[in-house]
């Protein structure tokens, strides 16, 4: 059985077909890429896979471990071991980074029937964590993402990643924005998950990104289709010639 | 009732209560009260055509035939559940009677005074003459005219100049179930000298089942120079009880003076907030929080008087509301003549949770000084899908998630409170309120998906 299996996903918007039937298998252990012009649709595909309600799916089904992926809310799906990291990570003021981080860990703890875990063995692993990401822990003391750079917000996605230590991790445009060090701490962090029952999809829009965490798989996400699948050269063809050559073969196999 | 039997039933209160009332026999006392009941004969209970009560009706009240709330005996137990921990003194008070069997007065430091006022109008009247009933108006607001009428119980605070508390000092209000409609008038005299420091709290609860209860309170608070005092008002009466609190302020050169409110309770309720900074430099925080769910109805009154140079205040209301509760927030602020380089600030910001719930916020501004800073905005809003959807997204559940961005919102009030004690016993409240309006809210959702469903099926 593979860990996610996406058959036929057509996802409305507002009314607007925004995806239009997406296959994809994804097998723990595996990284798959999925690049594609703005708009396309990428960020839809994660949220629906993070179950946000506002994406309205029409067709087809999703499948994790073998469970109905569609029938979850966000917090069962995370509680199953879906992560998403944002594109655009949400600033919460009044609630604190690390009691978030806490009382996350804890709810999916609980969903396992593991028991939860005191400050006192959190701290040390959540130390570990931070020394990971090289983030400076007074960031900790702040409101979930209040006042955070782009950069620092990226980072604490991938350090919300690394505590919750998930089945199949999403990663939304974590490198955007990013330097070249962030890029390298970000992707070490990543890199540091990977693990034959961990799958990962990271949707970028840059090669330089796969430099640092080389996917088995890419994928082609143009107009809510997956017009082209291949292996890790995919994504430096598409860097040579952009995503043109994939939308005329598009247009080609439609007409 | 007609107004005619209305006023013939408060009469009939009126003249029972003067029989036996505390300072019946000093002429200043009987002529405070006797004005005032005359005067509130004269303007009746308020109405919607008022601007002052634009947004809230209180015929529920001026219909009601009440009577004086009886005597009771409460155990130590039902207080001691209340208690505000690391309080300094508290002082209890059962259907506006003192209760000293279960109020703790001692362990307070030298200079400062707790008393029963009752007790003080027989003991020491000659003390309360200089402030009681100078400050309220009667002329402006009825019900600190009736409250005025029946002035018997309730506490009075002093603390000498120089004296510093460091706990709060409590005022717990207690109310129990009666076979009819029952009313008291709580009255405060808290007295803070030049420099000195200190942080009480009124906290009116109810015990027992739901019967029809009103409090008019009224609290004078006097700061003299370069005193720091905070003052909390919390309101978690049952939700068929009437609340009607007036704290008015009067704040000397320099004080500094701290006004939180925390609205949980009640069925009809309004707090009126009326600072009046009459000396130069003085400092007010005016600070709230209301959460309200069924029908409940919260009204905020805010009147800041600016009387003197170089003074600020600082107005913040947060409001929660649920069901159909309404809530109101008036802010109005008037800056006198004399009052040059004010700096006056409002905001209020507000969460509805249903379709159904309302809420009104008007700014008032009056400005008669021509070198002021005057600002005001409002903000009406729903809880942030995105915020809610990147809590959930970890694993915390969506009732949970809520809770914890209320939680947030109301901690924005909560964070301006000094004293720890008060601080800790509020977040206790409110976190309790915020399960019981999720529960009353729940059953309704419930409801609603089953009527989807009959009309899907
Ligand atoms: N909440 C929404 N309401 C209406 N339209 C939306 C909404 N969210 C996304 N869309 C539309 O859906 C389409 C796909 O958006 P999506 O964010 O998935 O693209 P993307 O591939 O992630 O793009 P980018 O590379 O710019 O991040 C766009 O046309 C977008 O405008
Ligand atoms: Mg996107």
């Amino acid at each position: 059985m593979s860990l996610l299996e996406i058959k036929n996903l057509h996802v409305k918007v507002d009314g607007n077909e925004i995806l239009k039937g997406i296959d994809l298998t994804v097998n723990a252990g595996e990284v798959h890429s999925i690049m594609g012009p703005n708009g396309s649709g990428k960020s839809t595909l994660a949220q629906v896979l993070a179950r946000r309600d506002a994406y309205n799916v029409t067709e087809g089904s999703v499948t994790l471990d073998g469970k109905d992926l569609l029938a979850m809310k966000p917090e069962e799906a995370a509680c199953e071991g879906v992560f998403l990291a944002f594109q655009y990570p949400v600033e919460i003021p009044g609630i604190g980074n690390t009691y978030f981080l806490r009382s996350a860990l804890n709810a999916q703890r609980k969903h396992r029937g593991l028991d939860e875990m005191d400050a006192m063995d959190f701290l040390p692993m959540f130390r570990e964590k931070l020394a990971l990401l090289e983030m400076d822990d007074k960031l900790m003391n702040r409101s979930l993402n209040e006042g955070f750079s782009g950069g620092e917000k990226k980072r604490n996605e991938i350090l919300q990643m690394a505590v919750l230590e998930p089945k199949l991790a999403i990663l939304d445009e974590t490198d955007s924005g990013l330097d070249i060090d962030a890029l390298r701490i970000v992707a070490n962090g990543v890199n540091s998950l990977r693990s034959p029952e961990r799958a990962m999809v990271v949707v970028t829009h840059y090669q330089r990104l796969l430099d640092y965490i080389v996917p088995d798989f890419v994928h082609v996400l143009v107009d809510g289709r997956i017009v082209r699948s291949g292996g890790k050269e995919l994504a430096l063809e598409l860097e040579e010639k952009g995503y043109g050559w994939t939308e005329k073969e598009l247009a080609g196999a439609r007409g | 009732m007609t107004a005619v039997a209305q006023l013939e039933s408060w009469l009939e209160n009126f003249t029972e209560a003067e029989r036996s009332a505390p300072g019946r026999a000093l002429p200043w006392l009987k002529k405070l009260r006797e004005d005032a009941f005359a005067r509130f004969c004269e303007a009746g209970f308020p109405t919607t055509k008022d601007e002052d009560w634009r947004f809230t009706n209180v015929s529920a009240i001026a219909r009601t035939q009440f009577r004086s709330a009886r005597p009771a005996k409460l155990a130590k137990s039902e207080a001691a559940a209340r208690r505000v921990e690391g309080a300094a003194a508290q002082i209890v008070l059962v259907n506006g009677r003192h209760a000293p069997e279960l109020s703790s007065l001692k362990n307070l430091p030298k200079g400062v005074t707790v008393a029963s006022l009752a007790e003080l109008i027989d003991r020491d009247p000659a003390t309360l003459e200089k402030h009681l009933g100078r400050y309220a108006s009667q002329e402006r607001d009825a019900f600190v005219a009736l409250n005025t009428a029946f002035l018997a119980e309730g506490a009075y605070i002093h603390v000498a100049r120089g004296v510093v508390v460091d706990a709060p000092i409590v005022l717990l209000y207690l109310t129990t179930e009666e076979d009819a409609p029952t009313v008291t008038h709580p009255r405060n005299l808290i007295v803070a000298e030049d420099e000195s420091q200190v942080a009480v709290i009124e906290d009116y609860v109810s015990i027992g089942g739901e019967s029809v209860a009103f409090s008019n309170a009224v609290t004078e608070l006097v700061a003299g120079e370069n005193a720091h005092v905070q003052h909390y008002l919390i309101e978690r009466e049952h939700l068929k009880a009437f609340n009607v609190s007036t704290l008015r302020i009067e704040q000397g050169r320099s004080a500094n003076v701290a006004s939180h409110s925390v609205l949980l309770g009640g069925g009809l309720v309004r707090n009126n907030v009326h600072p009046v900074l009459a000396g130069e430099g003085g400092e007010c925080l005016i600070n709230g929080l209301f959460l309200g769910t069924g029908r409940q109805h919260l009204d905020n009154y805010m009147h800041v008087e600016h009387a003197a140079p170089h003074c600020g205040s600082r107005q913040f209301y947060n409001g929660i509301l649920d069901g159909q509760a309404h809530g109101v927030f008036h802010g109005r602020i008037v800056v006198h003549k004399a009052a040059q380089k004010t700096d006056a600030k409002q905001t209020n910001r507000n969460l509805l949770l249903s379709d159904d719930a309302q809420i009104d916020t008007k700014p008032q501004l009056e400005i008669y000084a021509d070198d002021v800073k005057c600002t005001h905005g409002a903000t009406i809003g729903q809880i942030e899908e995105n915020a809610l959807f990147y809590l959930q997204s970890r694993g915390i559940s969506e009732s949970e998630a809520r809770k914890l961005l209320l939680m947030a919102f109301a901690e924005e009030c909560v964070d301006r409170m000094h004293s720890t004690a008060a601080r800790e016993h509020v977040v206790r409240l409110i976190r309790g309120h915020l399960l019981f309006m999720e529960s009353v809210s729940a059953p309704a959702k419930g409801e609603l998906e089953e009527r989807v469903m009959e009309e899907v099926g």
